[in-house]
């Protein structure tokens, strides 16, 4: 069996997204990888040296610049008639990208995959992760998505697998890329940070949320989350959420600051080794699912903690 | 501007899902079922460019057990002129509910369809996807922003690493995301005035779509649970665990 894995990439590097998609697709034979993008050559260089993948196929042009799925879609659902199935991480840009593939070669997805139990079966949080539903695809082909902190990363190194050009099809014509305003920061990113500090909407304004986490996660050298309360009122941007319809977490410590723990909250990030959790309301639901908890005030204990630690 | 939106009837948001002990899936019998969040909004974007003048008929279509007839008087009730049910009381999946969308916006013709990004129930995210494959459309998938204007629609994405933005020629398919908008409460003269607002009873057969599954659900079970843990007293025995976990040494 073979295996078509879309390479995650910002044109500079390959996402961490990437090599855990590998180790998913292993499960199910041969993996290729396919890049695609404009000016690619060195990201083909560099998947090719990823440990598990057999072979690399770059489609590089113009239009396929910024991942438009009109355009990226159509190029991996022709690369489907030498495939037995194609392979995505469930981040936005798989999301994006795996459904249109799916309908274009006539395959019902299976969206963030947790195991591979066979070629065929395959287990998936349903329900905001409430239930684990174990699924066996009917069709010849499969698409999937993997939840990629499920996953072990495949080692970026130690491959050597052949490259060759793919047909980069050509411009949908029907989208265009605008603009992208990226949060620009100087931490780890959310979904590979080994620590996590997250605040809710108990820090009351930005302000606050950024003068008393920000310190903290400087010291842990930690990524900052936020629970959907706190970004809906503004206090983090969109790509800080963690939970069911925004980022899956799963870090060595994930540290809940003034979150209740909403059952959505707890969805993305409740996989994650230790959680710790600091509420003034000790019967807040986080503590159900906490290692460590302390209840108080967290505008005094954060700055406390920032200055013991 | 025509407007299709799609709107699910799922288990409310509020609601803790339990799963049946024979493992066949979650227990849905008598609990509180409500529109897909994802969906409301979705509704509520289709409203608002109507009420600026860009649309001019929002057709809200659901696909499920004629209970989710209620959800769609939701829909009319909140601004929605007329309403499609395709009665079925077969699980129906993504890609078999894009194929229905596709058939329904072939004879409809609208120039944007909105869907909410994913359903709370199979949190599958992909028919809005896979319904811009079939017809052929761009998507804009995770909206906070939808700006229409002559023939094209601009459509502001939440994506991993912060905001993108792309234009989109119309028609379009668009996915909301959580911050798009906030719904409105339907009044009550309006959840009066869409008891005799006109909705549609189809069936998957009068559109050809077979909607036979392809995935097979082995079976649901709880996840692993996590265990409690200890609470301390103190932001000192916090730093001492902290450190007992190798962090911040």
């Amino acid at each position: 069996m073979s295996v078509l894995v879309l390479v995650e990439h910002d044109g500079k590097s390959i996402k961490d997204a990437t090599l855990a998609t590998v180790t998913a697709a292993a499960k199910l034979g041969e993996v290729h990888a396919l890049v695609a993008g404009n000016n690619v050559g060195a990201i083909g260089d560099a998947a090719a040296k990823i440990s598990g993948v057999a072979n690399v196929l770059v489609a590089d042009a113009p239009h396929l610049d910024h991942d438009l799925a009109e355009t990226v879609a159509p190029v991996a659902a022709r690369l489907m008639d030498g495939h037995d199935a194609f392979v995505a991480p469930a981040t936005t840009f798989g999301k994006n990208i795996a459904p249109r593939v799916a309908a274009l070669i006539d395959v019902m997805q299976i969206s963030d995959v947790l195991s591979v139990e066979s070629p065929d079966t395959f287990t998936r949080p349903i329900y905001a992760g409430n239930a684990i539903a174990t699924v066996k695809s009917n069709d010849a082909k499969k698409v999937l998505t993997v939840r990629t902190t499920a996953f072990d990363k495949a080692p970026s190194v130690g491959g050597s697998a052949s490259i060759e050009q793919a047909d980069a099809g050509s411009d949908a014509g029907t989208s265009s890329f605008v603009s992208m305003e990226a949060s620009e920061s100087e931490r780890p990113e959310l979904t590979s940070a080994k620590v996590i500090v997250s605040g809710g909407r108990a820090f009351g304004s930005s302000e606050q949320f950024h003068a008393l986490l920000d310190p903290l996660a400087d010291k842990l050298g930690a990524a900052v989350g936020a629970s959907r309360a706190a970004v809906d009122a503004g206090y983090a941007p969109n790509d800080y959420q963690v939970g069911q319809t925004g980022k899956i977490v799963a870090p060595q410590v994930y540290i809940a600051i003034g979150i209740s723990g909403a059952i959505q909250h707890l969805a993305g990030m409740k996989d994650s080794k230790t959680i710790v959790a600091i509420n003034k309301d000790e019967e807040a639901p986080i503590f159900q699912v906490a290692d460590i908890g302390l209840v108080g005030d967290l505008f005094k204990i954060v700055p406390e903690l920032t200055e013991k630690l | 501007m025509k407007i299709l939106v799609a709107v699910k009837r799922v288990i409310d948001f509020n609601v803790k899902p339990r799963v049946k002990m024979d493992g066949s899936g979650v227990d849905l019998a008598n609990v509180k079922m409500s529109m897909n969040p994802f969906d409301e909004i979705a509704v509520e974007e289709a409203i608002r460019l109507k009420e600026k003048g860009l649309a001019t008929e929002i057709v809200a279509v659901s696909i499920g057990p004629a209970k989710a007839q209620e959800t769609l008087r939701t829909a009319l009730a909140m601004g929605a002129d007329r309403a499609i049910l395709v009665q079925t009381d077969e699980e129906v999946e993504p890609l078999a509910v894009a194929k229905i969308f596709a058939k329904i916006s072939a004879e409809e013709q609208p120039q944007m369809v909105i869907l909410g990004k994913q359903a709370i129930d199979d949190d599958n995210n992909a028919t809005g996807q896979m319904l811009a494959a079939l017809l052929g459309w761009p998507q804009g998938t995770f909206a906070s922003k939808v700006e229409a204007g002559g023939d094209a629609v601009t459509v502001t994405r939440e994506v991993d690493g912060g905001l993108e933005t792309v234009e989109l020629k119309l028609p379009a398919v668009v996915t909301t995301d959580l911050r798009l908008n906030e719904p409105r409460y339907a009044s009550l003269p309006n959840i009066m005035k869409a008891k005799s607002k006109p909705l549609a009873t189809k069936s998957p057969g009068d559109y050809g779509v077979d909607v036979a599954r392809r995935l097979e659900t082995l079976r649901v079970v709880e996840p692993a649970k996590r265990q409690a843990g200890i609470k301390v007293g103190s932001v000192d025995e916090l730093v001492e665990r902290l450190h007992g976990l190798g962090i911040a040494k």
